[in-house]
């Protein structure tokens, strides 16, 4: 089936608000290519499960392609329809199933060597969207919070080193209280500007007490999760002929309710876990690997105002299949391999952070826990500086923001 | 595949764009060239160079060898070549570019999958065969071309690489050559598993199965080297072999290990050897992908130093070494940094090769673009056979 040939009712599958979202463009849909449509699709057929800024993003992109007159239309995805589909796609499920006619047609556009010319296409028409529905910016600037090296004594590589020519560098910080201290900047944060799924805490181990304000992913909390991820794997991978992409696709089928997740009430959270869990590779076995895809993919999906990601120690490295086969044994730790992970999962949250909207206003703050030593980044805070003045987290903050 | 729906800034899309892939790869070979004349005393080759090198070495066709280190998993510059990465890779650095020629922009136009992407390395055409299926590559290998144009026995030829999923790797489907003319391959692994009936706590580190996905372990299928052969052509008991494996730390270090009994036992003129350590980055942790990186640094000078010690390959044998592609950019916002090579970026696509031994020169840096596919016509000329359906073409400075 094509574009052209869609009917309302083919959407019946869909939830409620994603069905009526797409019905009330379904002339709209009909005119674009099949190399673009399922794409969209694949959005908004989660539409219900998705945060405010999502759903405000996708909601004016079906907008600004419904407002384009037919040449406009026509100019605006034109890279997109140069590109040409085998009959397999054409006969694909893709309203009912668009993420797995998007691996499809990933796999189509490497194997045809149309992959440059559909990146090309997709940065322009970006770039387009981005110029004719430009990103809200945020109510308050943002600021992220990284806190690493839980567990570790010593080191001996210097830390930071990718964030230093950003920001200031401290190395008499105050540790006493330090992440309390943070939490509470959080929190308060989160108080004076309240509003859904704005302010994260994302612990790569056992979360420390939080205000009810803060929206809470914990490697610690999802162990059962995780557990009942790893039982769901352990037979299909031993399992003739299973590989990356079968295995793939049965993750990308499964449902919140399948690994525990429905109990926790907000459907949303629910199926933002299942999703880190299920198609970040490796967040399911190394705990900062964890905390540094979640924070990625809740800064890019949720745009958040503020993040605090605290990475934990991992397990030591083992064979993949006995790491994910573990029982409730406990697993050794690899704390200095987890600070240098940590420490480049910092610059990461950075990065993503600065993705985002009002960047140039943004702040951003990382503490070596436990010691004296940090960077502060933001506006008024000099780059590639160091400072020895005795200091606390508090002030760095003050001074960051 | 790249999301247009993720957030982007105009660095992102500098990065992405400069002006083209193009200009992009262009501008990271020249880099990667400026890295190595500071750090590594190398200088920039002319490529009006006198032809037929290897001849005027004197050695004689039949007598040349050649052996091929590929890395699935590439590693980025910053890791790497660039100032802040040149300290894990610190004997490429200080004793193997030195004595080689190193090409800085080799670009692959294909498909940034592993297995995939050493089958078309290995036939000098852009294979599209299936990543993940236990499938031959659709042309002819280089070991095909080389035993039947040269007339060579099975025994002349070897792949040795660390993933089960590799199994397929010797030798193509194509109708002219195929079955009976390809390489024999060894999957030290599979051999170590198989030694010791399925595991075993003492081997657990090397039996990692990462291969683009942490969770991959292929069943097999194919021309694998069967254990009993250990022992008759590696001059190996398994007692031995276990011996030894709980000596080592990683998968790689156990295909070294095997390579070194491979080149005094069976002396192949034609030796490829894959690793994968550095693929371990697919499961996110940098500290391991980095590990990964000194690792496989160290033990690519250790095979430098075999073929250097042993007397059948001194002084006959030149040296290949080349990741298979890069990595993802940071700044990419499309991927997610090392950890992976999905965005097909320049980045990803543009990666680096260094020979050296007979017939190279020494301390020299080209950054014109070289094409991955042309590995293979290189081979054929230094060894004396015609990669006919080969895509590449060899590269001058080389042949």
């Amino acid at each position: 089936m094509l574009p052209p040939d869609l009917k309302p009712e083919q959407f019946n599958g869909y939830s409620l608000e994603a069905r009526k979202l797409v019905t009330n463009y379904i002339s709209t849909l009909q005119r674009l290519p099949l190399s673009f449509l399922p794409s969209l699709l694949r959005e908004a057929i989660d539409y219900d499960f998705k945060f405010p800024a999502e759903r405000r993003a996708l909601e004016k992109e079906l907008a600004n392609l419904n407002s384009l007159s037919p040449e406009q239309l026509k100019d605006w995805i034109q890279g997109f329809s140069q590109i040409r589909l085998s009959p397999q796609l054409e006969r694909f499920d893709w309203v009912n199933l668009p993420a797995q006619f998007v691996e499809q047609l990933s796999s189509h556009l490497w194997t045809t060597h149309q992959l440059d010319a559909f990146r090309i296409a997709a940065t322009a028409y970006a770039d387009r969207l981005h110029a004719a529905v430009p990103a809200e910016p945020p109510p308050i600037p943002r600021l992220g919070i990284t806190v690493i090296g839980q567990g570790v004594s010593a080191h001996d590589d210097p830390l930071f080193r990718k964030l230093r020519p950003h920001g200031a560098h401290f190395t008499k910080v105050n540790p006493e209280n330090g992440l309390e201290v943070l939490l509470n900047a959080v929190a308060a944060r989160a108080k004076s500007h309240p509003a859904p799924y704005a302010h994260w805490y994302i612990d790569g181990g056992l979360e420390a007490p939080y205000a009810p304000t803060l929206t809470c992913v914990s490697y610690h909390a999802l162990e059962p999760a995780r557990a009942a991820l790893s039982s769901k794997m352990r037979p299909e991978i031993n399992r003739p002929g299973m590989g990356p992409e079968a295995l793939r696709t049965l993750l990308a089928q499964m449902r919140p309710a399948d690994l525990g997740l429905a109990k926790s009430g907000d459907p949303v959270m629910a199926r933002f876990q299942l999703k880190v869990l299920t198609e970040g590779s490796g967040t399911q076995i190394f705990s900062t690997t964890f905390a540094q895809w979640t924070a990625r993919e809740a800064l890019r999906r949720a745009q958040p105002l503020t993040v605090l990601v605290r990475f934990a120690p991992r397990q030591r490295q083992k064979p993949m299949n006995e790491m994910l086969a573990a029982g409730h044994e406990v697993a050794e730790l690899d704390p200095l391999g987890s600070l240098v992970d940590a420490d480049m999962g910092a610059y990461y949250n950075w990065l993503n952070q600065q993705r985002l909207p009002g960047a140039d206003h943004s702040s951003f703050l990382v503490w070596f826990e436990g010691h004296n030593e940090a960077i502060a980044i933001g506006p008024s805070v000099p780059r590639g500086t160091e400072s020895t003045a005795a200091t606390d987290l508090q002030q760095l903050l003050t001074w960051a923001t | 595949m790249t999301s247009y729906h993720s957030p982007r800034t105009k660095k992102d899309r500098d990065a992405e764009m400069i002006s083209n892939p193009r200009e992009f790869s262009r501008q990271l070979g020249w880099s990667r060239r400026e890295f190595l004349r500071s750090a590594a005393g190398v200088t920039l080759g002319s490529s009006f160079l006198p032809s037929s090198l290897l001849a005027r070495t004197g050695i004689p066709t039949g007598k040349r060898k050649v052996v091929v280190i590929t890395f699935g998993g590439g590693a980025r510059d910053q890791e790497t070549f660039a100032p802040e990465g040149q300290e894990n890779i610190p004997h490429l650095m200080r004793e193997l570019i030195p004595q080689s020629t190193f090409f800085t922009q080799v670009v692959n136009r294909g498909i940034l999958g592993h297995y995939v992407a050493t089958a078309s390395l290995a036939t000098g055409v852009y294979e599209t065969v299936n990543n993940f299926a236990s499938l031959p590559p659709e042309h002819p290998t280089v070991f095909e071309y080389f035993r039947k144009d040269l007339k060579r026995p099975a025994s002349d030829a070897w792949v040795v690489a660390p993933s089960n999923g590799f199994n397929r790797i010797g030798e193509s489907n194509h109708r002219s050559y195929g079955p009976g003319l390809g390489a024999r391959v060894i999957l030290p692994k599979h051999l170590l598993s198989a030694a010791t009936s399925g595991g075993g706590a003492d081997f657990e580190h090397l039996l990692r199965d990462n291969y683009e996905t942490p969770f991959y372990t292929p069943q097999l299928g194919g021309n694998e080297f069967e254990l009993q052969q250990l022992g008759m052509m590696l001059k190996l008991s398994v007692d031995d072999f276990k011996s030894h494996a709980r000596t080592l730390s990683s998968p790689d270090e156990l295909s070294v290990y095997i390579v070194r009994q491979l080149m005094r036992q069976m002396a192949p003129s034609l030796l490829w050897i894959t690793m994968h350590d550095i693929d371990i980055a697919h499961a996110g942790a940098y500290s391991l992908y980095i590990d990964g990186i000194r690792r496989t640094d160290r033990l690519c000078t250790e095979v430098w130093k075999t073929i250097q010690s042993e007397p059948e390959y001194a002084g006959k044998t030149t040296l290949f070494i080349l990741p298979d592609f890069g990595r993802d950019s940071d700044d990419d916002s499309g991927g997610n940094g090392f950890q992976h090579h999905r965005t097909g970026d320049a980045l990803s696509r543009t990666t680096w090769m260094m020979a050296l031994g007979a017939g190279v020169r020494e301390g020299v840096v080209f950054d014109r673009p070289t094409d991955s596919t042309d590995l293979v016509p290189t081979l054929g000329s230094i060894l004396g056979f015609s990669a006919s359906l080969a895509q590449g073409k060899p590269i001058p400075e080389l042949s």
